[in-house]
């Protein structure tokens, strides 16, 4: 990217900037928000002093400044939510995009221009409101804040901006109307309005830690969706598609395509995915299986840090006493009850696991399956310091009769949902987002209903019929 | 300069673009006529590397469009067929933006922008923004941006639509005065005298194919059959004519007229001159019937139907 190819984009940001700035609609809510909302921030802050300090209970106003201070950066940029929502979209509809297409600039360059141009006025407004709040403030009761807080603020500030406007840009370059890019912002004002409680919560609990590592949370998501929102941006579909209407029929067919794949039989079904699917899931099943064992580690680390309790040293009599009962929480572990139980509970969890991966580029279903594997580190770890059962032992008594299938099922799950989030980010310019989501989770449905499911359910039998027997000759 | 082979464009389950294949030499101005939905925008989007071809090949300005996207966009001047203008900007504005992004340098861009507003009667209005613009003025300000990097490829998707006579004239001659050796020019149009008019060879597209291509006369040889003329004689024909070449058919003979009709008509007229004036006929005028391109191009149309295509 030399200095041309910047020029390129910074020449799409510089129309679009002058573009917003002659449209009244934009520049009215800016004013606003740049002069009456921090004023009017200060003004609610006084009057909470005031009340608060009739109680004294100062330290409420105290938390209270900060949290204001980040609601009066976060409004503004909330204005960059609008604009990039309708930025390519509304180029479409108004039909100026064709021109701009036909000339020699490349879809980054377009793409990185309208961003730059989504994200100058409301972060200018939003630091400039900021720094009015702050400077009137000091000067109504006094108060300032730290450089490290003010500085965390704007890159909360500011990464929120960017992952709002980055879903927006990708929103707009995949809707085919500004009505409909309007309709699908809730997939981003939902879970950033959860998001601001849980930073509210920080702010008022001042876990600024927690807020640096939502801010580092936030710049990694950040990268990830103007990685997704460059990757599938292709001109061809800014063009190309008219139609609103949802087929259900054609999304079927594109899901059922990358599903049943060639295949004409159950058996072929089974040979294409197991060659095409399996066999190429080579680096993310290692880095899978990586994963599990850093998983089992930490969690052992963590028992070793946490101050638990001491293994009770029970009689044998009164573990097979307890053991004849075979539920945990209700949940019978033994016979083939508990084997439904079992596996009903594991592919449940990895279903939500990989509903939670389909809005986190995968990550969502790599961490949950981790979890109890640091539980099972942790366990073994606490039964090991407490002098009961060596580790191994206990890993060969408990885990590995059913590991033995479950560990590669979960490190497949994990795998095939790693790489359906990589897809998603994979750059793929002839095809529109909505098909490639269809196509890999076609794919991933695949993996998942032919390996995995049946894997857990044999694990779920080994588990409730052979573990407890291991067990009980191992080490009772 | 353009060179289409076997383009075929595919939108989910419809093709839009089935088969086009043409050249555009230096020098040429080629006009594609079609009926509406007949694949020439997408066509035109293809050859300037917007989309890309579901088939086929095209190179244009020496860049196949398909891996040489930017350079490509880089050598050709697009007029669309919706203008995509920005209406809140003021027209200078405009072009100033465009003339940045095709790399002019400040003294050509600003020398460019006042030589194309003014011809096309925009520099008075320069400063206006371009939503109090008529129609017209919008379509010869697309224009302008069209031609501000003096491209050696232009693509011009109804360039006269919605404008008045007069502007219509004014960019018929600019197109006019666009043709060079060393540029191709495609036009697509649906007004047949301005095809006629402009252009050195007209494709005919119906339903994402070339239906047929060629000069407009050789069109309306092979449409139309050989052209008839109308010979006005001094005086009233008087029992059978003399004999003619025999590539030579009379159509009729009537009165102070005879109408001829020869595929080498060239080399037949002066014969069938002589025979007459040897029977002792003066001549007063050789007129050659007018062929319409109207009728060519209806009958291509009536023709790709009976084909099924």
């Amino acid at each position: 990217m030399g200095t041309d190819w910047w020029r390129g984009a910074w020449l799409i940001a510089q129309r679009e900037v002058r573009d917003q700035v002659r449209d009244w609609r934009i520049v009215l809510p800016v004013v606003g928000f740049t002069l009456f909302f921090p004023l009017l921030m200060n003004f609610t802050a006084q009057q909470l002093v005031h009340f608060v300090a009739r109680f004294g209970a100062h330290i409420v106003a105290e938390r209270m400044f900060p949290f204001l201070m980040m609601v009066v950066g976060f409004f503004p940029s909330s204005i960059s939510l609008v604009v990039a929502l309708e930025s390519f979209v509304g180029e479409r509809e108004r039909r100026t995009i064709e021109p701009l297409l036909a000339a020699p600039l490349t879809d980054a360059q377009l793409y990185v221009g309208k961003l730059i141009a989504v994200l100058f006025l409301p972060l200018t407004v939003s630091y400039l409101g900021v720094l009015l709040y702050v400077g009137g403030l000091h000067f109504t009761v006094g108060w300032h804040p730290a450089a490290l807080l003010l500085g965390m603020v704007l890159l909360l500030t500011t990464v929120q901006a960017v992952v709002m406007v980055c879903a927006a840009v990708v929103i707009s370059t995949q809707a085919t109307s500004v009505r409909s890019a309007n309709l699908l912002a809730s997939l981003i004002i939902v879970p950033v309005a959860l998001l601001l409680q849980w930073e509210s919560l920080m702010m008022f609990w001042r876990r600024y830690n927690v807020l640096w590592v939502t801010v580092a949370g936030l710049a990694v998501l950040a990268v990830f969706t103007s990685r997704l929102g460059l990757a599938h941006f292709n001109r061809e579909n800014l063009l190309g598609r008219d139609i609103d209407v949802l087929n259900v029929r054609w999304l079927w067919q594109q899901f059922w395509g990358a599903f049943r794949g060639e295949a004409t039989s159950v058996g072929a079904w089974y040979r294409e995915v197991w060659q095409q699917d399996i066999l190429t899931l080579g680096w993310p099943l290692l880095l899978s299986v990586m994963l599990l064992l850093v998983a089992g580690g930490i969690g052992a680390m963590w028992v070793a840090r946490l101050p638990l309790p001491p293994v009770p040293h029970t009689s044998l009599e009164e573990l097979r006493a307890s053991w004849q009962g075979g539920d945990v929480l209700g949940v019978p572990l033994v016979g083939w009850q508990g084997t439904f139980a079992v596996w009903w509970h594991n592919v449940r969890a990895m279903l939500l696991a990989a509903l939670g991966a389909a809005f986190s580029f995968g990550v969502v279903g790599v961490v949950v399956p981790m979890l109890p594997y640091a539980v099972i580190g942790g366990a073994l770890a606490w039964f090991a310091r407490g002098g009961w059962i060596p580790p191994l032992v206990g890993f060969v008594a408990m885990v590995l009769p059913h590991g033995i299938v479950e560990i590669p099922a979960t490190a497949l799950f994990m795998a095939a949902t790693l790489r359906l989030g990589a897809a998603l980010a994979a750059p793929h310019r002839t095809e529109t987002l909505g098909v490639i989501w269809l196509r890999v989770w076609g794919r991933w449905w695949r993996v998942f209903l032919g390996f995995v499911v049946p894997l857990m359910g044999l694990a779920a039998v080994l588990e409730t019929h052979l573990t407890p027997r291991v067990v009980a000759w191992l080490l009772f | 300069m353009i060179l289409a082979e076997r383009l075929a464009k595919r939108f989910d389950d419809l093709w839009a673009v089935t088969d086009f294949s043409l050249e555009v030499r230096p020098g040429e101005v080629v006009a594609v006529l079609g009926p509406n939905g007949a694949g020439k925008t997408t066509t035109v989007r293809m050859l300037v590397s917007i989309l890309q071809p579901t088939r086929g090949r095209a190179v244009v300005a020496g860049y196949d469009t398909s891996s040489h996207g930017l350079e490509v966009r880089r050598r050709v001047g697009v007029l669309t067929e919706q203008h995509g203008l920005y209406l809140r900007m003021p027209a200078y504005d405009y072009l100033d933006f465009f003339g940045r992004v095709y790399g002019l340098d400040d003294a050509t861009r600003a020398e460019r922008i006042r030589h194309w507003m003014t011809y096309f009667g925009l520099w008075e209005a320069r400063a206006r923004r371009i939503g109090t613009y008529s129609k017209g003025m919008q379509q010869k300000l697309a224009l302008a941006r069209a031609l501000l990097h003096e491209p050696p490829v232009l693509l011009l998707d109804e360039p006269t639509s919605a404008m008045d006579p007069e502007s219509a004239r004014l960019v018929r001659e600019a197109i006019q005065g666009l043709r060079s050796e060393e540029r191709a020019i495609l036009l697509c149009t649906h007004n047949l005298q301005e095809a006629e008019m402009l252009a050195d060879r007209i494709a005919i597209m119906t339903a994402g194919r070339v239906a047929a291509v060629g000069t407009p006369r050789a069109l309306k040889d092979a449409w139309l059959g050989a052209p008839i003329f109308a010979v006005h004689l001094t005086r009233s024909v008087e029992g059978d004519l003399p004999p003619m070449p025999p590539s030579v058919e009379v159509v009729a003979a009537q009165g102070r007229e005879v109408r001829v009709r020869s595929p080498r008509w060239e080399e037949d007229n002066p014969r069938v001159a002589a025979a007459l004036m040897a029977a002792g006929y003066g001549i007063v005028r050789f007129e050659e019937e007018p062929r319409r391109l109207e009728e060519v191009y209806l009958r291509v149309m009536a023709h790709e139907v009976a084909d099924g295509n």
